[in-house]
This record gives structure tokens, C-alpha cells and sequence, in this order.
């Protein structure tokens, strides 16, 4: 008896000891993988953080030349940017903009994953014509649209047998056109045609996220309400859509953040536009900055910028990682 | 019977929106195969009478070193990228700390600015570290900011490795550098195949950086298309040639290997 018990303990003795052993291998371990993490960590606080504030601190300063000059100007850059014609244009236009492309891309998604979903002949095929222009980039797809929009040709072409002649992107006029501030207020018709590029370009993108959402719900569910005598419509209203959701949701923040930001596809398809009819803030920034050298000024678009698109993103952020635990 | 009347009518709009999405494609094909006396306005929409190269001649020889420029940049941007993420990744889902949600959150941040709010310092650091004007200085770029979505891509993988995994091969008395090469690095050549393809595809197709950190020779060929599209006195079948040079190596790699491309699409979204 004696003798099995003192077995035991020298048995269970080593165990404790190789535990406590792996325990301090284990936290030597814990130590490398941070040290692993750390250059990552060091690279993203100063490349985005602190370049971040670095840029808030130039939107407060005076630096309105090549010659950077730091001395503090207070709100002076925002209070002129908010004054600025073309800032207000931007405004409204990203605004309009934004609404048309994320309904647009979200409503065409939504539909073309719902046809595609009902185990079709080609629906490979289908979903490789709606998803490559996701693989394109939006300079390419800028230089092609305006090529197909252009006013004298393209698609005008077809149009004038019908006898209309829109003029796409060269078109001035702004509906409705209220006075404030100081800019016409309503949608820029220009627009329309950069919508149209847009939407070709990022349909793709929803569709995907559309079909993997139907795809994760199970058959059973929809064959449980075809038992209980649902049509096919029913189905769709009552139980696929309330599903999809939170997939809407990821799509609409993640197109707003790209409407927001938007700046090769404007660049390449239209530039700024007369009245800076197709300008946005993005593009703006750039020609502010980088052409026009008032580095201030600059600053204080990408300051705007960065606000605009964290109203959205952070909130997503905190959300899908409360989400996961 | 709505089902009868429903499928004929799916597959109709269906056709009709696959051909308008092909339209940019069609236009593409049939302006940059036309000689120039061809590319008329009034005739835009018809097939070329005889198929001539002259404007791909002309795009290939304008854009030919911005291409290999482009090719020296994306390759090493795209594998760094993906090894740090992979890192990263294995970190953020097999050996979190306390605090490592937040930090992982915190990096995320990192991938949704607007590139404008980081510009300015970003080039005053590249010039003073004599990268300005550079291929290394735009690898460098891409590196950086390709992190938030390597690191996303790779914890989201590796989320669906199991942590008993993990947890036996520390019994065995493995590391974490073992586990990674041992355990990690063979479960993950697709998830390497997905993050490559996306950040291919990106830093192939990325305008913004470029047009900043790079001016004439060092040009990307995306900044170089954009200044042949933008020059008005360049014929339009030469842009359309261009433009279908500097698409395809992204569109064939999506025709080859479009599934993974689709799962980095989706990996993008934060839930995964």
C-alpha cells in the first residue's frame, strides 16, 4: 500500500516537473510569436498612425508652398475648404455618387446571385462574365468606359436611332439644381456615366458575397417551407432575404469606403469635369497636393477623407469582431 | 407554372445583362485590331474590315518597360506581403495575448483609409530615404500597406486549422518557429495561392501609390496607360490595345485561377 502510494508520487513528481517545464517553453513561445508580430506592429503604428497624424498636424499648419512651413493656423485650412466651390461640389457629388453606386451595386448583386443561385445550365459561365471586371483595374476600366461613352460615338451611336443624345460625362447640368452655398445642388448628370463604369466594375464583388450567403443557408430550410406549401417567392421574401443581411450590410460599407476614396477611376475616365461636374475629394487631394503644392490645404481634404470613411468603418470593424467572440 | 414562366425569363435577363457586360470587352477587341484609318467615330460598333496589329505594335512598344516594371515591382511585393501575413496570421489565431484582438483590429484599420491621409508624410519618408522615384520604394509601399489584408486573409485561414493541432505538437515539444514550419506552412500553400492572386491582382492594378512615389522611367504600367490615355492626340485603337495589354496578365490570372481569386474576394470582408 505504502509502496504504491510512494510509486505514485515518484511517478506523478516528473509530470509535474516536465509541466512546469513545457510551461516555460510555452512563454518562451509566447515571447517569440509577439517578437514575430512586432515588426508588423512597429511598421503599421508609424505607416499609418503616425502618418496619420503627421497629416493632421500639416492640416493645421501653413505649409502653402514647396517650403514647408509648420507654424500652427488653427481651423483656417477647414474653414477655406468648407468655403471652397470646389469642395462643396465635391461634397454633393460624392453624395450622389454614393447612393446610386451602392443601391445600384447592392440591388444588381442581389438579383443576379438570386437567378444564378437556381442551379442553372452555364451558371459557371454566368458567374464569370458578372465577376471579371472585378480583376481589372479601375484605370483600365476608366479608359474603356470613356471611350464607349464618349459623346460622339459609342453608345450614341445606338441611342440616336431613338433620337436622344445624352451628352454622359461632358454634361454641365445638375438636377435639380437648388442654390447652396455656393454650388448648384441635385445630381450632376455627368455621373451617371461614371456610376455606369462603377457598377460594371463592382457588381462582381456583391454578387460573390450574395451567392456565398445562399449557398451557406441549408436546402433543408428551403425544403422544410416547400413542404409547408411556400412558393418559390414566398421562400425568397420571408426566409432567403431576412438572411442575407448582414450580408448587405458588409457590402454597403465596403462599397461606401471605396466610393468614398474613389480617385484612379475619376483620374482616368473624366478628371474633374467642367464646374467640377465628376470631381471628388479624392482627386481634389491629389491636384491639391501633389500639382498644386498647398500641402496644407491637401492635408485637410485627406483629413475629411479619412473622417468620412472611419464614420463607416469603425463601427464595422468593432462590429464583426464582437461578432467573432 | 410560375416556375415554367420563371426559368425562361431568369436565363433571358441573364443573357441580356451577360452581353452588356461583355460590351467593354467587345469594344476593347474590335478598336485595338482596327488600323488607324479605321478607327472611325461612325463605325465604332463594326468588326475591323482586316485585322491589324499596328496598334499593338505601337501599345506594346510605349508600354513594354512600364510592364517590366510593373513585373519587378509585383513579384517581390507579393511575396513579401504574403510571408509577413502568414506570420502574422499564425500569430493572431494560434498564440493571441492579451490584447492581441485589439491589436488585430487596430492593423485591420490599416487597410480601409483613404491612402490620401497618409500621402504626404509618406513621401516626404521616401524621399528622405532616397527611395523616391523607385521600384524598391514602391515594394516597400505595398508591403506595408498590403499587411491589414495579408494578416486578415491568413487569420481567417488559419482560423480553420484546428488548435488541437497545435496543442499536440507543443505536447511533442514542438516550437512555435516548429510548428509554423512543420504544421502551419503545409496547411497554407492555398491559402498562399489566394493572398498571392489578391495581392497580384491589386498591386497589378494599384494607380494612386504609383503616380505619387514614381515619375517617367519608373513608371507602373498603370500610371503609363493613364498617360497614353491621356495624351488626346494617341489613337483610340492604340488606347484600346493598351488598355487590353496592361489587363491581361490580372484577367488571365482570374481565367486560371478564378476560384481563388473569388475566395480572396470574399476572405477581403473582414467575417470571411
Amino acid at each position: 500500500m505504502l509502496e504504491r502510494e510512494a510509486l505514485e508520487t515518484a511517478e506523478v513528481t516528473p509530470a509535474i516537473k516536465t509541466k512546469k517545464r513545457k510551461r516555460a517553453g510555452l512563454s518562451k513561445d509566447r515571447w517569440l510569436a509577439f517578437l514575430f508580430l512586432l515588426p508588423s506592429i512597429i511598421l503599421l503604428a508609424i505607416f499609418v498612425y503616425g502618418f496619420i497624424s503627421w497629416t493632421a498636424y500639416v492640416s493645421v499648419s501653413r505649409w502653402h508652398s514647396l517650403l514647408p512651413d509648420f507654424t500652427f493656423a488653427g481651423l483656417a485650412n477647414y474653414q477655406a475648404l468648407f468655403h471652397n466651390f470646389r469642395f462643396q461640389a465635391d461634397l454633393r457629388n460624392t453624395l450622389f455618387f454614393s447612393v446610386f453606386f451602392i443601391v445600384l451595386v447592392v440591388l444588381l448583386g442581389q438579383m443576379l446571385a438570386i437567378f444564378i443561385d437556381q442551379r442553372l445550365k452555364a451558371e459557371s459561365l454566368f458567374r464569370n462574365i458578372f465577376l471579371f471586371p472585378m480583376a481589372l483595374s479601375f484605370v483600365v476600366t476608366g479608359v474603356v468606359w470613356r471611350w464607349i461613352l464618349n459623346p460622339e460615338t459609342g453608345v450614341n451611336l445606338l441611342l440616336k436611332d431613338f433620337g436622344i443624345h445624352p451628352k454622359w460625362y461632358t454634361d454641365t447640368s445638375i438636377v435639380p439644381s437648388w442654390h447652396i452655398g455656393q454650388i448648384d445642388f441635385g445630381l450632376p448628370v455627368a455621373l451617371i456615366a461614371v456610376v455606369i463604369a462603377a457598377v460594371w466594375q463592382m457588381t462582381g464583388f456583391s454578387l460573390a458575397m450574395y451567392l456565398a450567403g445562399l449557398r451557406a443557408i441549408p436546402e433543408d430550410v428551403r425544403e422544410a417551407a416547400r413542404i409547408d406549401g411556400a412558393s418559390e417567392f414566398q421562400i425568397y421574401r420571408k426566409i432567403i432575404l431576412p438572411q442575407l443581411k448582414p450580408i448587405t450590410y458588409s457590402v454597403v460599407i465596403i462599397m461606401a469606403h471605396i466610393s468614398l476614396k474613389i480617385f484612379d477611376l475619376i483620374y482616368a475616365m473624366t478628371g474633374p469635369g467642367a464646374n467640377y461636374v465628376t470631381d471628388m475629394p479624392g482627386v481634389f487631394m491629389f491636384e491639391t497636393t501633389f500639382r498644386g503644392n498647398d500641402y496644407a490645404q491637401g492635408a485637410a481634404i485627406a483629413i475629411i477623407m479619412l473622417i468620412m470613411v472611419a464614420v463607416f468603418i469603425i463601427p464595422y470593424l468593432i462590429s464583426s469582431r464582437k461578432g467573432e467572440s | 407554372m410560375a416556375k415554367a414562366f420563371a426559368r425562361p425569363l431568369i436565363y433571358l435577363i441573364l443573357v441580356i445583362l451577360g452581353v452588356l457586360f461583355l460590351v467593354p470587352v467587345y469594344v476593347m477587341l474590335v478598336t485595338s485590331l482596327k488600323p488607324f484609318d479605321e478607327v472611325s467615330i461612325a463605325t465604332m460598333w463594326k468588326p475591323p474590315a482586316h485585322i491589324d496589329f499596328a496598334g499593338y505594335a505601337e501599345a506594346f512598344s510605349k508600354l513594354a518597360p512600364n510592364f517590366m516594371n510593373t513585373i519587378y515591382l509585383v513579384v517581390p511585393a507579393t511575396l513579401l506581403s504574403a510571408l509577413l501575413g502568414s506570420l502574422n496570421g499564425y500569430v493572431l489565431s494560434k498564440w493571441k495575448f492579451k490584447g492581441s484582438d485589439w491589436v488585430f483590429t487596430a492593423i485591420l484599420f490599416g487597410m480601409f483609409i483613404p491612402y490620401q491621409s497618409i500621402l504626404i508624410p509618406l513621401l516626404q519618408f521616401i524621399r528622405n530615404i532616397g527611395l523616391y522615384n523607385s521600384i524598391p520604394g514602391l515594394i516597400l509601399v505595398h508591403v506595408v500597406y498590403g499587411l491589414p489584408i495579408t494578416t486578415l486573409m491568413f487569420r481567417n485561414f488559419y482560423a480553420n486549422i484546428p488548435d488541437s493541432l497545435v496543442e499536440s505538437a507543443q505536447i511533442d515539444g514542438a516550437g512555435f518557429v516548429g510548428i509554423y514550419r512543420h504544421i502551419i506552412m503545409p496547411l497554407s500553400i492555398t491559402g498562399f495561392v489566394v493572398v498571392a492572386i489578391w495581392q497580384f491582382t491589386n498591386i497589378w492594378n494599384e494607380f494612386l501609390f504609383a503616380v505619387t512615389i514614381t515619375s517617367s522611367a519608373q513608371q507602373p504600367i498603370m500610371v503609363a496607360l493613364q498617360n497614353l490615355a491621356g495624351s488626346q492626340v494617341v489613337e483610340w485603337n492604340v488606347q484600346m490595345a493598351g488598355a487590353l495589354l496592361a489587363a491581361l496578365p490580372t484577367l488571365l490570372v482570374y481565367i486560371l485561377l478564378g476560384k481563388y481569386f473569388i475566395r480572396g474576394l470574399l476572405a477581403g470582408s473582414v467575417k470571411g
